[in-house]
């Protein structure tokens, strides 16, 4: 029983950083209909800018202070973001407004690649780290109820905790405030959106700003956990199934999503990884994300499609 | 043609009472083409303050295009716009918004995740005063206003009578129902000019002339000047104080609705290609 509860422990605090990321996604589809593929590189790029930073500023300024460099260093990143999100808007989106939606993915696509390249231009290509004093020694706790206790990595609890206050207060923005009556607007009909007078261009920044945020919160807690370096973008592939089992549309949805893909992962690996030989947590997600969109593309809380004829 | 016209008008509205007041948008010698294809030549006409202006004309005569224009969705290559006396500079569908200017669309463009209510809500954006930091963190003045918002909302809600759908998801409603929503959304700005582009378009009888009413209720009750869209010539002569008719982009009459329904021009190329 103990076993099973730290499996599933570790399951769900890794599942809440995958529903970070699929954060990400799922705050620009909501609010233009976009799938962000740079999402991915949107996550290295903010990483790289806050281990940089956090490396340079104190030498530049001449200090020593971690917290204070960690500070500054988050700033200056997150006013990086929105400048990236501005320039995004000027010379990519705003030239595409009214367009398919794969016009605009290839768009993405295309600006991943861009981004790829300008951090690593901009900030090396070497494995830097990021410390913001996340705990790295495991917790015990339970001593008394189980035998052995259960062993809890302080580090992910941290993290887990800081994800699930950033989307309570995420899904709370889009659902009861005027600013996030006019994303979910501006998602559903660029035309008539327009039409009752709300600007695109200026959603559209703070829309990827607030994604380029979620990008850094999730960039800061993975690289400091595996370190900032290219496959960093990669962990962006783990939130692809998470967005398919939540649906793209829906906050809550990419949460559960996240939990699920955790949870399943580790507990098909212990329990059914001697039936395959094993290594099950690498493709358990995606075949679980197959099987979605086989059954319910619009995934669990995913707006249902209805084509009118 | 376009001397006698106020005359005619003034004539019109003694009848009904309403107040048809000075021009407030005038179109002067539009033309818009889009690559080689013309879609407007040499069109105008103006609309007067407080009256319901209709624009015919068979399929691909122009006629959204047009509405295009005033909306700013489009910009002509020629011709000048004034609204309110000032010429129009170029300018994009948000910022006719801030004018007063609001409309509803051919196909259904409302929010369909939305309910009814927020989909209402979404066109008092413009009214909304708090800034983006207040409204975000849902603070004391952003959450004062929002109920004030909720009032005229409501308001608008009764007048349309959807009281009974107010929370349910646009996109589950009947078509005739969304037709109505859109135009409580347009509402929910208070333009002073509404443009409608087809509003009837795909309604049975009873809808239709729920429609009418309402049309006829916000022109009446809120003075508020229609520029319409409509297919169904019984309607149109019906509400419409004036009315022009384009063919082909271009403008073949213009007048009340006596005048235009005894046009040469118009029966051979609108009621003569009807049938």
């Amino acid at each position: 029983m103990g076993f099973f509860l730290e499996t599933l422990f570790g399951g769900l605090m890794a599942g809440m950083l995958y529903s970070l990321i699929a954060l990400g996604f799922v705050l620009i589809y909501k609010a233009s209909g976009v799938f962000n593929f740079a999402q991915g590189a949107m996550v290295l790029f903010a990483a790289l800018a806050m281990a940089r930073f956090a490396e340079w500023i104190p030498k530049w300024l001449g200090f020593e202070s971690l917290l204070l460099a960690n500070l500054l260093a988050f700033i200056v990143a997150m006013a990086l973001m929105v400048v990236l999100a501005w320039v995004i808007e000027r010379l990519c989106l705003s030239k595409l407004v009214n367009q398919e939606g794969i016009t605009l993915l290839m768009a993405t696509l295309g600006i991943s690649y861009f981004l790829d390249g300008l951090g690593q231009t901009l900030f090396g290509n070497d494995i830097y780290s990021i410390n913001v004093g996340m705990p790295k020694d495991p917790a015990m706790i339970l001593e008394g109820t189980f035998e052995g206790g259960l062993l809890i990595s302080k580090e992910d609890l941290v993290a887990a905790l800081i994800s699930a206050a950033l989307v309570a207060a995420l899904a709370l923005f889009f659902q009861k405030t005027a600013t996030g009556r006019a994303l979910r607007a501006v998602a559903d009909d660029h035309q008539a959106a327009q039409s009752i007078g709300i600007p695109l261009n200026r959603i559209w920044v703070i829309v990827w700003s607030v994604a380029g945020f979620a990008a850094l919160v999730a960039g800061i807690i993975w690289g400091s956990k595996l370190g900032v370096q290219f496959s960093l973008s990669l962990v962006a592939l783990k939130a692809l199934p998470v967005v398919i089992l939540g649906g793209l549309t829906s906050v809550p949805g990419a949460i559960l999503g996240g939990l699920i893909i955790g949870v399943g992962e580790k507990l098909s690996e212990i329990y059914l990884g001697s039936f395959f030989g094993g290594g099950i947590e690498i493709w358990f997600a995606y075949v679980l994300a197959l099987g979605f969109l086989l059954v319910r593309p619009q995934g669990l809380f995913g707006e249902k499609i209805i084509d009118r004829v | 043609m376009m001397n006698d016209m106020p005359q005619a008008v003034q004539e019109q509205t003694q009848g009904t009472g309403r107040r048809i007041g000075d021009v407030v948008l005038d179109l002067q010698n539009i033309s818009l083409s889009f690559g080689g294809v013309k879609a407007l030549t040499d069109i105008s006409f103006n609309v007067r303050e407080h009256e319901i202006r209709s624009i015919i004309g068979p399929n691909g005569a122009g006629k959204s295009s047009m509405l295009n224009v005033i909306n700013g969705v489009y910009h002509p290559q020629e011709g000048r716009i004034l609204f309110r006396g000032e010429e129009r500079r170029r300018m994009e569908p948000h910022m006719a918004a801030e004018q007063g200017i609001a409309r509803t669309f051919q196909n259904i463009a409302l929010f369909k995740g939305m309910s009814v209510l927020d989909n209402i809500m979404t066109g008092r954006n413009l009214k909304m005063k708090s800034g983006l930091l207040a409204n975000a963190l849902y603070w004391g003045r952003a959450q004062k206003e929002e109920i004030e918002h909720r009032v005229k909302v409501e308001e608008i809600i009764d007048f349309l009578e959807i009281q009974d759908i107010r929370k349910t998801p646009v996109g589950a409603l009947p078509y005739g129902l969304q037709k109505r929503v859109e135009l409580g959304r347009a509402l929910a700005a208070e333009p002073s000019l509404l443009l409608l582009d087809e509003p009837m378009a795909g309604m049975n009888v009873e809808e239709k002339q729920d429609m009418c009413r309402f049309i006829l209720d916000v022109n009446d009750q809120f003075g508020t000047t229609i520029v319409l869209i409509e297919h169904d010539m019984g309607v149109v002569m019906d509400i419409s104080d004036r009315v022009v008719v384009l063919d082909y982009g271009k403008k073949i009459g213009d007048g009340v609705p006596e005048e235009v329904r005894a046009n040469e021009d118009v029966i051979r190329a609108y009621l003569g290609t009807s049938h």
